[in-house]
């Protein structure tokens, strides 16, 4: 890999660990009642969202799964916004409606937090063709996983972008098993960009644990996507470290594959290129664990200070109020 | 007021909401080049072009999703989905997110989208394309439902639908698009949540929306010569409800019988009648009837089909019974 300048690759190094000890703090609130409901951690898929994000404007607009604590902090979303919404408050980024699988910050034109597969494809679409139909020059990135490939949605959808040159980068996020259905195991045909490229839709598959990988390639893609050419699809190879859900006891992968993809942990790896490179020391890595650490405990102190959502206000927003239309 | 049918006063809608706001535009299955499975949208697509009348590909799920898309991208489409049979297709977009946006999102997403789509039997089209399941649709909460019985209906509560910030289905009656009726062809957006009297009597309340409403008509009329008065309330809109309308005409008549095309095992028939129960008992001389369809998937021989729905007769023979007047 070609590795950027220090300034850069601190920051991007920053962004993966905030990911990476936002959640490890979340399990940890987890297990003591503080957080409820599905939590999907994103731990070792950290590349893939921070990679693709630097390819992205504000003004583009971005559609996630409910894997998307990634997504939504590397799009910007204050942790503290995050940390709230999966504490239930109304100081959360979904005024604690959604919880960790529905985030919304309409202000970076993060439009969710998608929990059914494949059902933020659809309205990746849409968005994209809103922007097209308006002459803006925005992209819709999508992200989705090797699960949703199953979905009818998908083959419609990537059919539909290609089929109307819509602006969408599809980012496929394989981590190689729907919940706990190994890919060979639910598809004939396991090659995404393959599938991707019979519906019209130019593919690349990327290492999905290099960061800079990802970025450039999300580059590429977008900028044939802004360039007019239609809907492109990255498929970044990846792997979760930890179980699917909170609940997920994680029998069905060996321990040795989990072991084995550790090794190429997306963290670990940048910092050990980053070093070799000089461009990175012992106290540069100490400041920034420190500095993340601070803004950790800082979300989690604004999740515990905010306020609960008045019960009177529960059918507030089931429609917009007359003042709004 | 103009004479004309309820399909081209849908079609009058449609242009005046495309002509009218650069935002407004038509997508699905067949409504460009083909005119429309139900020629709705004929002729649209050589007056706006293939920009703003877009055929789709039979993708339901995906292009009512983009219609969900499109309207959190600043657009107001209009979607069509040519039967509410093939709406189960897109179940998943209208109720896991054109339903749930806004609130989910903490009430930063409105989708000002409107999806039409035909309904109903009538026209022998068997059990795949002749199913009314709008009363399903009005279960959930975050979309509101119209299903116009008239010609001026099925202009003004399109024009209506699109005023929404939220979406909006409108469920026209495949059986009613050549329809004649006054259409108000200049005439603005309709009232979605208000119920319309559309007879007024002093005997009984029969309460009907959509395709049943010609034949709740033609029932009173042949009730009246036989002495007895029914009022007729169209409902117009199944979510919201206008129960204050509903419960007016039952403390002047204490007598409903509620008229749907819908199955009768949990139709909306049901809940209106649960909403008179709750509300009017007291009012009421004798308990809520319901005339529903049949409970069998639509069969395709006329005879069978007539037998399965809600008829002028059978209106008119619930409606004595009721009257004890069964002779």
């Amino acid at each position: 890999m070609t590795l950027p300048s220090r300034e850069r690759g601190l920051d991007l190094l920053r962004q993966m660990t905030r990911i990476r000890r936002f959640e490890e703090r979340a399990a940890e609130l987890y297990t003591v009642g503080k957080i409820r409901g599905f939590l999907h951690l994103y731990i070792g898929e950290e590349a893939v969202a921070v990679g693709a994000m630097q390819a992205l404007t504000p003004d583009d607009n971005v559609v996630a799964t409910y894997r998307e604590h990634g997504q939504a902090l590397a799009r910007g979303i204050p942790p503290g916004a995050v940390m709230a919404e999966m504490y239930g408050k109304a100081n959360g980024c979904s005024r604690g409606h959604g919880g960790s699988m529905h985030l919304f910050d309409v202000s970076r034109r993060f439009h969710g937090g998608h929990a059914i597969v494949g059902g933020g494809l659809p309205v990746a679409v849409g968005l994209a063709l809103a922007d097209a139909l308006q002459k803006r020059a925005a992209v819709t990135a999508c992200f989705f996983g090797d699960g949703a490939v199953a979905e009818g949605a998908f083959a419609e959808s990537l059919n539909l972008a290609a089929l109307w040159r819509l602006p969408v980068l599809f980012v496929c996020e394989n981590n190689l098993y729907a919940m706990g259905t190994a890919l060979a195991r639910h598809q004939a045909q396991t090659d995404i960009v393959r599938k991707a490229e019979a519906a019209g839709v130019p593919g690349q598959a990327v290492d999905g644990m290099d960061v800079l990988a990802v970025e450039a390639a999300a580059r590429l893609a977008t900028a044939a996507v802004r360039a007019g050419q239609g809907p492109r699809l990255l498929e970044a190879r990846t792997y979760r470290f930890r179980a699917h859900s909170m609940y997920d006891p994680d029998l069905y992968r060996a321990k040795e594959e989990i072991e084995r993809w550790k090794a190429s942990d997306p963290i670990g790896h940048f910092v050990a290129a980053l070093r070799a490179e000089g461009l990175l020391v012992d106290a540069d890595l100490a400041a920034l664990e420190h500095a993340v650490a601070a803004e950790v405990d800082a979300a989690v102190a604004e999740a515990e200070a905010g306020p609960w959502e008045p019960v009177e206000d529960l059918l507030k927003d089931v429609y917009t109020a007359a003042e709004r239309r | 007021m103009t004479k004309m049918t309820y399909r081209d006063a849908a079609r009058s809608a449609l242009r005046d909401a495309l002509r009218g706001d650069p935002r407004v535009f038509l997508m699905g299955e067949d409504v460009g080049r083909y005119g429309g499975a139900f020629a709705v949208s004929h002729g649209l697509l050589a007056e706006f072009g293939p920009e703003r009348v877009r055929d789709t590909p039979l993708s339901e799920n995906t292009f009512v999703g983009a219609g969900v898309g499109a309207a959190l991208g600043g657009m107001r489409p209009i979607v069509e989905v040519m039967t509410v049979n093939f709406s189960l297709l897109c179940l998943d977009q209208i109720v896991n997110n054109a339903a749930t946006l806004r609130h989910m999102s903490g009430g930063q997403l409105s989708v000002p989208l409107v999806v039409r789509m035909a309904t109903g039997a009538g026209r022998q089209l068997a059990a795949q394309h002749s199913h009314s399941l709008e009363g399903w649709y009005a279960h959930i909460p975050g979309i509101k439902v119209v299903a116009p019985g008239t010609a001026d209906d099925a202009r003004a509560l399109l024009l209506a639908a699109l005023r929404e910030p939220d979406p909006v289905f409108v469920f026209e009656h495949a059986a009613l698009y050549p329809m004649e009726g006054e259409v108000d062809a200049t005439g603005g957006p309709g009232e979605i949540g208000r119920a319309l009297v559309r007879r007024a009597g002093t005997d009984l309340t029969l309460i009907t929306y959509g395709g049943s409403l010609p034949k709740t008509l033609a029932a009173a009329e042949r009730l009246a010569g036989e002495g007895i008065e029914a009022e007729v309330i169209d409902l117009r809109s199944l979510r919201p409800l206008d129960t204050a309308t509903i419960l007016a005409s039952i403390a002047r008549t204490h007598r409903a019988l509620v008229v749907d095309e819908g199955w009768r095992t949990g139709s909306f028939a049901a809940e209106v009648s649960a909403q008179i129960m709750e509300r009017a008992f007291y009012d009421l001389d004798g308990p809520v009837q319901r005339l529903c369809s049949a409970e069998v998937p639509m069969p395709y021989a006329r005879h069978l089909e007539d037998a399965a729905l809600p008829q002028p007769a059978t209106i008119a023979a619930a409606a004595r019974a009721m009257l004890g007047r069964d002779g």
